[in-house]
């Protein structure tokens, strides 16, 4: 059955499948209502299944045989030797004292002229001039070597991510056979929470250097894999025959045509890789990584706001200017194909960059022979008189004064929004999943997957709640579910009238989006407590923390698919008399509906991502039980079957999503790909 | 830079050699300015020669009360002792891990978690018992200092069920709420709530830094709460929490975890060393053993960091000194 979505009517569905959805909602209440707290599949917050007690035997015996299993000695251990070196290698080069001196290879001098000078000739000025600017920032908030611990792990994730993602990358691309179980392995590694293999990882990798830097990596290789892949998929294939008719074989088609005309989607991969990779400096810290995930975490211990935002604040800065690296490394390439510089500079290019190196390699030299230009200078003279540094004690001063006047003045505002968003719209919605019986929840869920996406989808999903049922975990799954749908719903609404509003206007979309990145950057246990301070542990308060990491995302890919929509189409709408509201409503977001599409899903992606987050304020469930299997020896194996039964409400959501979006609109690409940046 | 190579390879120009002399002269006024240089920094900062100690690797658990073990213990073995100590921030699980492979030589802070002890003490031997810090740990129920004031019959548990409705909120429906927090504790909230037949729900913070700011806001804003807390604790310092009894602690009135009825029993909170580390002569493990401080002495050295935002070390340094004849009896 064929449908076709024409631009400026709605969703175009057979009336059939509307009304079966309304039937099965209909059904399913009329049917809890009459089953109502029966077959829930509780388990008490300390109680464990069999399947715990096992996992926990499991990992028991993993570590007795760590040292005398040759799959141990032999391949683990040569993976964290090898890990260890490359990331201990990166640490000695900016940040930790090596090879016998008390600083690092190259001093903070040397790395901001060697990065100033790197971005000018890959990238452009502006974005050189960023560079040093954030950089320098870095060093006066007084936290010059947490910065550079973090970036020399992040660095050595990201390398290992491109050395290993963009070879998968091209195999899934390549066959098909090979997509289907990598996209479920990625799917894995991004949704799986941290904190689940976190205590096992240091019983393997033992810990160092190497744990973390593995730890980030699975986080921060889906991205690199799934860009790739997605690019040589959509590879025109009329590039792809002109090779082959010249003779070409495919590793040459590889290698020639499909690589080099991926890149820009493949550097796009690779950015939001060194993103994800920023994003788990927090939680790295809890297993002993240097840099300033630490300094968050230990402020978090005195419920220090101030200094934890400090350290966020540098996590972002130092995010938003490798990002702009990245982006203009990628872009340089086309501009310079577009517009030729003027006859001026390319004369003067050369000079300068020669000038340029050289300059760099003297700072560099500096930076190994003295001191003031090895650590970052702690005193300044400043009108003749040697005053602190001590721009990072005023941004955390400043940052406790206002937490303390919104906790202050705003509470009992928020409270209230607290306590009227609970009971009107997550408690229904709660008790209905949790109170209804479990095989009731099932058949609607796959009646719907079949309805909305098609018969395979109606499969999947219903194994996934088969093994979802399996982990003991059931009540606590419908809970978080249900607060990941408000969730989801909520980031939807804003990202909607937010990234509509950006994608009209210029200004705004200037003004708003750095705000956007910082959101997402900012490590969320810097705002947990001014939120827990506003609206006190509840599961709004998880809500609330999960549509600030979410929000963002969507926004930002309804903006871009709202300013995609061709100019002459909104033209011949105002032309035709239309108000902005029919122009929004009747043009812009239906020729967009596959923004909104990749919007939602994403949004639901790091909504699900902010779970465990979410357990550290007060939403117990899922995400409480992954915390609790990190903290308690005896609740590993719940803590691990929670992880798996947050990949799977991951993995069924995600399916029945995109299959609806396949449906009704064009969508093509695999998951996390948008068309612009995001 | 494939131009810049190319530039100067073909080109013989007077400008390019004008810019080599330049940059020469420029560097060697730089090298001659003076200021201090890596290599006499390095020079002047070697150790004093180390008294066969080693290293000695201290687990940090993520709590104020053990930073402030750490710190006093770690600045006295370097000063005193010569020791190099390396601190590793980790969880108690990721730390009793560490014993066995070599890279936790000693837990400084331990509370109870007879689990742990089991496992690794009794079943693995990788870990030994070092003896009592000092430290009395209480655990209990706690309430914001402004309502203990208001209703002073509330630190009675028998009158908790009178004041149910006080602590109702968007959490626990038509129950009181009891909050709990971080996951590392084991708790018996729940069973307690049970089987004293409180009209209570038990309701997850998730972690300390909820937990404080729930009991910071309700002491500012004058709002009922009631929860999980402990001594040592760096907040009473702050916020006087008041602890309500319950059922006293008799022995084994815990053993079975689902029939607690009783208060926490009082924790004697001890030093646990990796097996390995302790028999070895190294004399950090006479000054861990000898270690023993009270309460008052940890709350002190935690204030300087929460309150007056001392660095972990200055702080270490500023007790150590005041304090010169506790240390000594410390010393092997």
């Amino acid at each position: 059955m064929t449908t076709i979505a024409l631009p400026g009517r709605g969703a175009v569905r057979p009336p059939g499948r509307a009304a079966v959805v309304a039937a099965t909602l209909l059904g399913w209440l009329v049917v809890a209502a009459v089953f109502w707290g029966r077959w829930t599949l509780e388990l008490d917050r300390s109680d464990l299944t069999g399947l715990h007690t096992w996992l926990n035997d499991v990992r028991d015996w993993a570590g007795a045989h760590r040292n005398s299993s040759p799959v141990f000695v032999y391949v683990f251990n040569v993976i964290r030797l090898v890990v260890g070196e490359l990331t201990g290698l990166l640490q000695g080069l900016i940040a930790q004292p090596a090879y016998g001196r008390p600083v690092p290879v190259v001093g903070w001098l040397g790395v901001v002229t060697l990065t100033t000078y790197v971005s000018w000739v890959f990238g452009n000025l502006r974005v050189a001039l960023l560079a040093a600017a954030g950089l320098t920032f870095l060093g006066l908030q007084g936290l010059w070597q947490e910065s550079m611990d973090t970036l020399a792990l992040t660095l050595s994730a990201v390398l290992l991510s491109v050395l290993i993602g963009i070879p998968i990358g091209i195999a899934a691309g390549l066959w098909d056979a090979v997509n289907r179980p990598v996209q479920l392995v990625l799917d894995f590694m991004q949704t799986m929470p941290s904190f689940v293999y976190l205590a096992p990882m240091t019983l393997f990798f033992l810990i160092g250097p190497a744990s973390a830097t593995i730890a980030t990596l699975i986080y921060a290789l889906p991205p690199t894999a799934r860009y790739t892949a997605h690019a040589i998929r959509s590879v025109s294939p009329a590039a792809v025959e002109a090779s082959a008719s010249l003779g070409a074989t495919r590793a040459q088609q590889v290698t020639g045509v499909l690589l080099p005309l991926s890149r820009p989607t493949i550097v796009l991969g690779v950015s939001q890789t060194m993103m994800a990779a920023l994003s788990m400096a927090t939680i790295t810290a809890l297993i002993d990584a240097p840099g300033l995930g630490k300094n968050v975490v230990k402020a978090l211990e005195s419920v220090d706001v101030g200094k934890a935002f400090n350290a966020g604040l540098a996590i972002v800065v130092l995010a938003i200017v490798l990002d702009r690296m990245t982006t203009a490394f990628s872009r340089r390439a086309e501009i310079s194909h577009r517009r030729p510089p003027s006859p001026l500079v390319a004369r003067l290019r050369r000079p300068l960059l020669v000038a340029g190196g050289a300059g760099t390699l003297f700072a560099v030299y500096l930076s190994r022979t003295y001191l003031w230009a090895a650590e970052f200078p702690e005193t300044a003279v400043v009108g003749g008189r040697e005053r602190d540094i001590d721009v990072g004690n005023d941004i955390a001063k400043a940052a406790d004064s206002v937490t303390q006047w919104v906790t202050g003045h705003l509470s009992g505002l928020t409270n209230g929004v607290k306590d009227a968003v609970t009971i009107r719209v997550i408690n229904p919605l709660e008790s209905l999943l949790t109170q209804s019986p479990w095989w009731l929840v099932a058949v609607v869920v796959v009646v719907l997957a079949a309805v909305l996406g098609s018969r395979r989808v109606a499969v999947v999903g219903a194994a996934c709640l088969a093994v979802l049922v399996g982990t003991g975990l059931w009540e606590d799954a419908m809970t978080t579910l249900a607060m990941t749908l408000v969730a989801t719903v909520a980031t939807m609404v804003l990202g909607v009238a937010v990234g509509v509003w950006m994608g009209r206007s210029r200004r705004a979309d200037q003004a708003i989006r750095p705000v956007l990145d910082a959101a997402q950057v900012m490590p969320a246990f810097v705002y947990l407590v001014p939120f827990v301070a506003l609206f006190a542990p509840s599961r709004f308060t998880a809500v609330a923390a999960a549509v600030v990491y979410a929000a963002p995302v969507s926004i930002k890919i309804v903006a871009d698919g709202v300013i995609a929509v061709p100019t002459t189409a909104v033209e011949a709408a105002t032309a035709a008399g239309s108000t902005a509201w029919q122009t929004i409503a009747k043009v812009q977001l239906p020729m967009s509906r596959q923004a909104l599409t990749l919007a939602a899903n994403q949004g639901l992606c790091y909504v699900l991502s902010m779970v465990v987050v979410g357990g550290l304020v007060g939403a117990g469930a899922l995400g409480y039980d992954v915390v609790a299997g990190f903290s308690q020896t005896e609740l590993f194996g719940k803590g691990l079957a929670a992880g798996v039964a947050i990949v799977l409400l991951g993995i069924l959501l995600d399916r029945i999503t995109r299959a609806a979006a396949d449906r009704s609109g064009r969508i093509r690409d695999p998951r996390g790909v948008p068309s612009t940046t995001t | 830079m494939s131009d810049t190579l190319r530039y100067l390879r073909k080109t013989r120009s007077p400008r390019w050699r004008a810019y080599a002399l330049a940059g020469t002269v420029l560097a060697l006024t730089a090298a001659g300015c003076g200021g201090a240089t890596v290599e006499s920094e390095s020079d002047g900062a070697s150790p004093s020669a180390a008294k066969d100690c080693g290293t000695v690797n201290i687990a940090v658990n993520p709590w104020v009360g053990y930073e402030a073990n750490a710190a006093v213990v770690g600045y006295v073995a370097e000063k005193e002792l010569g020791c190099t100590v390396t601190k590793k921030d980790l969880k108690e699980e990721v730390s009793w891990q560490g014993f066995g492979t070599g890279e936790v030589d000693v837990i400084l802070e331990n509370w109870g978690h007879p689990e742990l002890v089991e496992k690794y003490i009794d079943g693995d031997k990788t870990a030994v018992d070092l003896g009592p810090t000092g430290n009395d740990g209480v655990i209990g129920w706690y309430v914001p200092p402004w309502l203990a004031q208001k209703y002073p019959d509330i630190t009675d548990w028998k009158n908790l069920n009178k004041y149910a409705s006080m602590f109702k909120t968007s959490e626990s429906g038509a129950q009181g709420q009891f909050l709990d927090g971080d996951p590392s504790f084991v708790t018996n909230d729940e069973a307690l709530v049970k089987n004293l037949k409180l009209n209570y729900k038990v309701v997850y913070g998730g972690s300390e830094a909820a937990l404080i700011t729930a009991f910071r806001q309700a002491e500012q804003k004058k709002t009922p709460v009631i929860g999980y807390f402990y001594e040592p604790q760096w907040f009473l310092a702050e916020v006087p929490l008041v602890k309500v009894n319950l059922p006293p602690y008799t022995d084994g009135c815990d053993a079975d975890p689902a029939k607690v009825a009783c208060d926490y029993p009082p924790y004697e909170l001890n030093k646990i060393a990796s097996a390995k580390w302790a028999s070895s002569d190294s004399p950090a493990v006479d000054l861990v053993k000898n270690f023993q401080w009270t309460n008052d002495d940890q709350n002190l050295v935690a204030k300087y960091i929460t309150v007056d935002k001392m660095s972990a070390e200055d702080a270490a340094k500023k007790w150590v000194d005041e304090n010169p004849d506790k240390v000594k009896a410390w010393l092997p």
